[in-house]
């Protein structure tokens, strides 16, 4: 099929972007979008353009390396999908597809649709961690954890980091990503002990990192590769409260 | 120069005891005067940055990956070992070490293996230590599954996602350490050459991606934690970054190489579908547990699977391997399908797959039973191939996975190259000629958590009062200028091919020649034809814009010139290896039923390769092994 680009195209933070039009002859629909890019890359390369940046690696939808706004949505028009896991079989011959790197202030790009997501990194720095060294942990079955509470613990722990919460969210919210960490930790014994302190930091950092505020308009769970529940932002905000109440 | 393995004196189970109680110390005082550089943030990495960080040395650690939780660990799906006997089904410590050992094919080292058994253990405690919230049973306790090559339940999970899991207790450890400072954290940055003062390994050179900057980095001990290079099949499970640059880099300074032909071949990822395709996409080998592999009984058969009555179905492995049946390793059940692929009976659009059916599971267990083992896995094939696998069987097929071969190390995990470390998938240690399930997340933890704190601080022990070392060197400076000639030299062909039209070449030479299965023929053809598509891409490799920049295309033709190399290595190591063992099969070597045939007079060794310069041909040094606790039997699954 044939299918019409319109990508960013952005030499470096400090420089303007502009969208250019791009045609592909023929795409196959079995094809993953950044199989797709792959092939418009060989084509500019070969033509002596200088070929998309775009970031990706696992190619299998859990490393959270890749993402781009598909015609203004984060991954692509199917909820909770990376965009390494998008087809073009979800689009129609002669379509139009606007492809844009992810948004938000504290994701500045770096080139073309490669966005500096390290602010997530700084997050997870300030405490989305469980203060253990390494060599003289306690026996693993010392500590039983319900099958329920695992679950739910797991449930939060899949966050695989990608962004698209931020991109989506109309404030560039990281609610969802530093809540999920938060619920993560706080739901089992080992990470309870720091979760008064891990709240107060992580939130803090947030707003350091220049992420908007949550206004619960739930887009973020939406776009959510990992399907992270909106419900974590909740039990960040409960832990919040009660971490400043007895601050 | 002969090999010293350096293991330990004394009784297999008492090795590493004895190793821990005799390793030199370092004052705390000291330890922050001493620089360590990793690289690599995957688990291996990962760990042994932030362990070594705990202890109070100062390290730098280096991935090229936007952040460190992206590194390729976090793919692993299926689960890790450990010899906890939690289900009393008889496991121990010895017997993992068995499985390992004859897993292997008999072709690894008896204290290395009988050591990653011995940890196993305590791997689990830390990483539930640190939150990696594992599958639990209703009581609160943890629960446990098998996998392929072994009858005990061993191996822990985390729904299909334990690599991640692990990854994100490990990288969280680093980051804990990062906001101490006493890790400084360089994402996106690629090591492009070792350094070595006077013999010893003392820094390297990195390409900063995001702005093209090379930047030199002194240290007293360099740990290379970069994982395996099965991407050098093009086709492959692995992330599209994975590259064997680093270790390969340092093979060119004086590390040896060490089985580099050895590549596992996955049997459950998804089939190729075109020649547009990047990469093939792992299904946990945990669902050979529930579902049953087989094939039509006619060829080329028409019918939809729902369609092909029960007696018209080929169970090979059942058939086959009665005693393990569908958990047969890795190794003979992607040869059992390539086998039955070849003959004619493949499945699905390019007659290339075997289907794996979980209808009896269903019907033994119920729909949300397997639901809630396998709903991510069910849920990925249906994103990739728009097909639901609660209804009809999904297609697999094999495909190239994770390289037992890697650098040379000794018990130590240190190299050749003094002061040089390879952890994890980067080594070659513990998995011999094929790795078992949930063995390799296993492995570059116990490297990272519990072994490099004990040997690099052994080692480190005498560098105490070695010189502070500048970065303005002048080994520092003769590297960045061979680095920087052989960036310029890829920019300067100019030519008309891509470099992923190299890889995809390189790769399906590969594939045919260095696959599944090898003939001498074939090898010698391949290395023919390698050296003439290295020729190829000096004189006509297309790479646009400039060193001074992110530029991906520089990248990926840096680890292609690489790759280039490292093909012919890998056919040479297969030529010489002229009997069959886990993943290398040798067609002239096989018994008449079509299994492996193993040579133990002649071969029961660990091919380590020196490099003797370009375009001359690389040195064998063997490596015997020398098995005092088990008996080289013939590996038999039936």
């Amino acid at each position: 099929m044939k299918i019409n680009l319109k990508i960013w195209r952005q030499t470096d933070a400090g420089s303007p972007g502009r969208l250019v039009d791009y045609e592909l002859d023929h795409v196959i629909p079995h094809m993953s979008f950044l199989e797709m890019m792959d092939t418009l890359n060989e084509q500019l390369i070969l033509s002596g353009e200088r070929p998309v940046e775009f970031d990706h690696d696992c190619r299998e939808g859990i490393c959270g390396q890749c993402g781009m706004m598909i015609n203004g949505r984060a991954h692509g028009p199917i909820p909770h999908l990376t965009t390494c896991q998008l087809h073009m079989r979800e689009f129609k011959d002669g379509d139009t597809i606007y492809v844009e790197p992810f948004r938000g202030k504290a994701f500045p790009v770096k080139r073309d649709l490669r966005v500096d997501r390290s602010a997530f990194d700084r997050i997870i720095m300030a405490g989305g961690f469980v203060s253990v060294n390494t060599g003289q942990a306690p026996e693993a079955n010392g500590i039983p954890i319900s099958h329920e509470q695992a679950e739910s613990a797991f449930d939060s722990a899949a966050c695989i980091g990608c962004g698209a919460c931020v991109a989506t969210c109309k404030n560039s919210s990281a609610a969802l990503f530093t809540a999920a960490k938060i619920a993560h930790l706080a739901k089992l014994p080992q990470g309870k002990i720091e979760s008064r302190k891990r709240v107060l930091s992580m939130v803090e950092q947030m707003d350091i990192e220049a992420f908007g505020h949550c206004t619960n308009t739930e887009a973020c769970e939406v776009e959510c590769p990992q399907d992270i529940s909106v419900l974590n932002i909740a039990r960040m905000n409960w832990e919040y409260t009660l971490s400043k109440v007895l601050k | 120069m002969e090999l010293n393995a350096k293991i330990p004196p004394g009784p297999l189970k008492d090795k590493w005891s004895f190793y821990k109680d005799h390793a030199r110390l370092v004052n705390p005082a000291n330890r922050k005067k001493l620089e360590v550089i990793v690289v690599g943030t995957g688990l291996a990495g990962s760990a042994a940055a932030a362990s070594l960080a705990e202890m109070g040395y100062k390290v730098k650690s280096f991935c090229f990956q936007d952040s460190a939780r992206r590194a390729h660990s976090v793919a692993a799906q299926g689960g890790v070992n450990a010899a906890k006997n939690y289900k009393n089904d008889g496991d121990s410590v010895y017997r993992m070490f068995y499985d390992t050992i004859k897993g292997g094919d008999f072709r690894s080292r008896e204290a290395n293996v009988y050591r990653l058994a011995e940890c196993s253990a305590q791997l689990i405690d830390q990483a539930v230590a640190q939150g990696v919230p594992f599958g639990r049973e209703y009581g609160g306790y943890l629960n446990n599954r098998s996998f392929g090559g072994v009858q005990v339940s061993r191996t822990f999970y985390a729904r299909g996602q334990t690599g991640q899991q692990l990854l994100l207790g490990a990288y969280q450890a680093l980051m804990r350490q990062a906001a101490a400072k006493t890790v400084t954290l360089y994402t996106r940055h690629e090591m492009l050459d070792l350094v070595l003062v006077d013999g010893k390994a003392r820094g390297i050179i990195v390409r900063n991606l995001d702005t093209g900057e090379i930047e030199r980095h002194s240290a007293n001990t360099v740990i290379l934690a970069t994982g395996g290079f099965g991407k050098i099949y093009y086709l492959s499970t692995l992330a599209m970054g994975c590259n064997a640059s680093a270790i390969w880099r340092a093979h060119k300074k004086g590390a040896f190489m060490a089985c580099p032909s050895w590549t596992q071949v996955h049997p459950t990822s998804l089939p190729q579908s075109g020649d547009y395709q990047s990469k093939l996409t792992l299904m946990s080998e945990s669902l050979r547990n529930d579902g049953r592999i087989w094939v039509p009984l006619k060829p080329e058969e028409k019918r939809k699977p729902n369609d092909i009555p029960e007696d018209e179905r080929d169970y090979y492995l059942e058939r086959r391997y009665p005693a393990f049946g569908n958990l047969a390793p890795r190794d003979i059940s992607s040869r059992a399908a390539k086998e039955r692929i070849d003959a004619g009976f493949g499945v699905g659009p390019q007659l290339n797959a075997v289907y794996l059916d979980f209808s009896k599971a269903i019907k033994e267990q119920g729909k949300e039973k397997i639901k809630e083992k396998y709903g991510n896995l069910f849920a990925m094939y249906r994103k990739i191939t728009d097909t639901d696998a609660y209804s009809e069987p999904m297609m697999i097929s094999p495909a190239a996975h994770f390289s037992m071969g890697g650098l040379w190390v000794d018990y130590e995990l240190m190299t050749t190259i003094p002061g040089l470390f390879a952890l994890g998938e980067a080594n070659f240690a513990d998995h011999g000629a094929n790795r078992l399930g949930a063995n390799s997340l296993l492995q570059a933890c116990v490297d990272g958590y519990f072994v490099a704190p004990y040997t690099v601080s052994n080692y480190l022990a005498g560098e105490i009062h070695a010189e502070k070392l500048d970065a303005d060197a002048q080994e520092f400076i003769d590297a960045e200028v061979r680095v920087r000639a052989h960036l310029g030299k890829l920019l300067a062909i100019n030519g008309t091919k891509t470099a992923d039209h190299y890889h995809k070449t390189l790769g399906k030479l590969l594939y045919d020649y260095c696959g599944l299965s090898r003939s001498r023929e074939g090898l010698v053809y391949a290395i023919k034809e390698i050296k003439k598509l290295r020729e190829d891409f000096y004189e006509h490799l297309k790479v646009p814009g400039t060193e001074e920049e992110m530029n991906g295309e520089l990248e990926k033709a840096g680890r292609i010139s690489d790759y280039l190399e490292v093909a012919e290595l890998m056919c040479q190591d297969a030529l010489t290896r002229e009997e069959s063992c886990g993943a290398h099969f040798r067609e002239e070597y096989q018994t008449p039923e079509g299994e492996a045939l193993r040579n133990d007079e002649a071969f029961c060794f660990v091919s380590a390769w020196q490099w003797q310069g370009e375009d001359k041909e690389e040195r064998l040094v063997p490596e015997p092994l020398h098995f005092e606790n088990v008996e080289l039997t013939v590996r038999s699954y039936k």
